[in-house]
């Protein structure tokens, strides 16, 4: 019974280690558990589970080993393992790619449309081909397969549906995915810059000696102030759209970066697929700051961490108004501000959450002409590290 | 080394849960790990502990620059050179120079003890490994002198954090966890009638149903917690409030809540009614 426990637990992800389990069999064995389900319950808490955050979970094993209710449904974690992982939206057959072509306008004559055709629309439509809708092949609208359109809010392009559908054939690739905490916070811990300031309160051993031997042996003190971490972490991360299903990733390493308490100052903004004339202090995109506002008070030796999947119509990063977002007046094309960027700081560097074998879109890689990218995972940010960690000349 | 069952003190309310816990704790000789809100009384756990097992408390109060060997000892080098300088004291010995940390002193103390290691994770993130092995093995040598101090008893770790930073895996094992839970209305409660044992039955219900209102305002920043509700009914018994006001009113109001932007949040909201 004890040993379904045990399983129950870990097949239901609380990571319960061999050496607590032992503990909890000695805390049984020493009588620290009275003959009541109150207390196996407490205890075993206390022993097998080390954070709140799994007492739910534990709750759940318990009842379903102890009791006569039925197993938590596994399949929770089969769903977000999914979304880590999502796939390449299907490709299109030859005819549907042709049909689409013969509507692929330039951006202008698409904005044209798009104005004319709000103006003309008095209903919702949906699954079509000519309104602003959902699911159709319009250019306009939201989750639909048009290669070049015009997205109307947020909401996911073709990729979700074809996730409740994938078998489990992505499983295997976790165990490179998974991003702990921990392993993240002691990747970044290497970025630092240590500088003395404030008051001279450390003993300075070498030069004491040194001073005291040219004092002919009567002791002279040398203090120093002590030494204190003078590194500057800007994150900017590219929330909503195609990053949704990274968003668990993202908010790991914005976690990792914010629980550290290891840097000067760390700022953090977002923006929507590119940075342009205005990012956001929150993720919702509502707060917003002028981007020559950042270029203009940003110390140039700060740490720039992109956070991005860098995937997006080419216009959108190389024309000015070619933001996806409507309202979003970019006078200047993205990829002029993300020269600037580069252009303002010293170390700065791309995380990509897609895995690399799919960083082949036309605008990832105009991106990655400019900034070094490296995969959003332990290994990746370590290398990105590295390459913060090299001073070069500002371009 | 047995000890009478611990079941809170006469000022500190244990839940049932949380005195087995500790007992626990106490009887399989791991650190106890205490996470919970700030103000839910972590810190308090361990004095309650000592004092209701009658044992000395020793309190290590982590900082951001903490080392891990601060809490076995210091070297007091500068002492040692200037004394040397002056020929006011005997320098042969190094032993005069060591000084004990907090679990220093508990591991070489004759009587058994607390040791209490406040809100861990202010230090550095190698901090709890560097720990390991003295808190497992119960014993650490000086360098300095080669003395090796092996502890008495084992004294009875409680060790807090504020989940500021996430723990090593290696250190959570060997630990027994408790999270305390923020207090239901009875239990708040009765931990108000051990603070003020003559407070009118009025007074007490009109206020706590305002603060558990309170804490239910979404957008607060920072709720407001146990102690700071005992400061807020302290301030309210002083003045002399009347019961009735509590229903239109919040006097006192800065003594819940530490932060302008929740003042202003819930002035705002008692003036939307």
């Amino acid at each position: 019974m004890f040993i379904d426990f045990f399983h129950g637990l870990r097949r239901h992800g609380i990571g319960v280690t061999l050496q607590e389990w032992l503990t909890f069999l000695e805390a049984l064995h020493k009588g620290l558990i009275r003959e009541s389900v109150d207390d196996l319950y407490h205890v075993g808490r206390a022993v097998l589970v080390k954070h709140e955050a799994e007492y739910d979970l534990y709750d759940q094993v318990f009842l379903h080993t102890f009791g006569d209710a039925p197993a938590p449904p596994a399949v929770t974690q089969d769903v977000l393992d999914w979304l880590d992982d999502p796939i390449l939206p299907r490709p299109l057959t030859p005819e549907e790619r042709q049909r689409l072509n013969a509507l692929q306008q330039d951006l202008e004559e698409l904005m044209r449309a798009f104005e004319e055709r709000l103006a003309q629309q008095k209903e919702r439509h949906d699954g079509g081909s000519h309104w602003v809708g959902t699911g159709g092949t319009s250019p306009f609208g939201s989750g639909g397969f048009h290669p070049g359109g015009i997205r109307v809010g947020d909401g996911g392009g073709s990729m979700s549906a074809r996730l409740i559908a994938a078998k489990r054939q992505f499983q295997n690739y976790r165990h490179d995915r998974v991003l702990d905490i921990r392993g993240l916070q002691i990747a970044l811990k290497k970025l630092r810059r240590l500088k003395r300031v404030g008051q001279e309160e450390e003993l300075d051993l070498d030069e004491t000696v040194g001073a005291t031997c040219r004092n002919g042996g009567d002791i002279e003190l040398v203090f120093q102030s002590p030494r204190a971490n003078e590194a500057r972490l800007l994150l900017l991360m590219d929330a909503g759209g195609s990053m949704t299903p990274h968003a668990r990733l993202v908010s790991s390493l914005f976690s990792a970066a914010h629980g550290l308490q290891h840097f000067k100052s760390f700022q953090h903004l977002y923006f929507h697929n590119c940075p342009y004339s205005t990012l956001f202090r929150d993720i919702q995109r509502q707060d917003a700051m002028p981007t020559h506002e950042l270029l203009r008070s940003i110390d140039e030796d700060t740490y720039l961490v992109i956070v991005g999947d860098a995937t997006m119509h080419p216009a959108e990063l190389t024309e000015p108004w070619g933001a996806i977002d409507y309202w979003h007046h970019n006078e200047t094309s993205g990829i002029e501000w993300l020269r600037r960027l580069r252009a303002r700081l010293r170390h700065a560097v791309w995380l990509n959450p897609l895995r690399e074998a799919w960083w082949n879109a036309p605008s990832l890689l105009m991106v990655r002409r400019l900034f070094p990218m490296y995969p959003l995972t332990v290994s990746g940010l370590e290398d990105a590290v590295e390459q913060l960690l090299q001073t070069r000349p500002i371009q | 080394m047995d000890f009478p069952p611990y079941d809170g003190t006469p000022d500190y309310i244990a839940s049932p849960a949380l005195s087995q816990i500790v007992n626990v704790a106490v009887g399989l000789g791991r650190p106890l790990l205490v996470r919970g809100e700030p103000g839910t009384g972590k810190t308090l756990l361990a004095h309650s502990i000592a004092e209701a097992l009658g044992l000395e408390l020793h309190a290590w109060h982590v900082k951001s620059t903490s080392k891990a060997r601060e809490g076995l000892y210091t070297y007091d080098t500068v002492q040692r050179l200037n004394d040397s300088r002056f020929q006011d004291r005997d320098v042969s010995d190094i032993r005069s120079y060591i000084r004990h940390g907090a679990l220093g002193e508990a591991f070489a103390s004759e009587r058994p003890s607390v040791v209490l290691i406040d809100e861990i994770d202010k230090a550095d993130i190698e901090f709890p490994n560097d720990l390991l092995h003295e808190l497992d093995a119960m014993r650490f040598a000086i360098h300095e002198t080669g003395d090796e101090i092996a502890a008495v008893h084992r004294p009875v770790v409680v060790i807090t954090s504020n989940a500021e930073k996430e723990l090593p895996d290696a250190f959570l094992r060997r630990c027994v966890f408790h999270y305390i839970a923020f207090p239901d209305q009875a239990m708040l409660t009765e931990i108000l009638k051990v603070h003020f044992p003559t407070l009118e039955e009025d007074l007490l219900s009109a206020a706590l149903i305002r603060f558990l209102a309170l804490r239910d305002v979404p957008e607060l920043r920072k709720r407001p917690s146990t102690s700071e509700l005992v400061d807020w009914v302290s301030a309210l018994n002083r003045g002399g409030i009347d019961p009735a006001l509590l229903a239109n009113e919040l006097p006192f109001l800065g003594t819940l809540l530490k932060k302008e932007q929740d003042i202003d949040t819930v002035t705002r909201r008692a003036r939307g009614r």
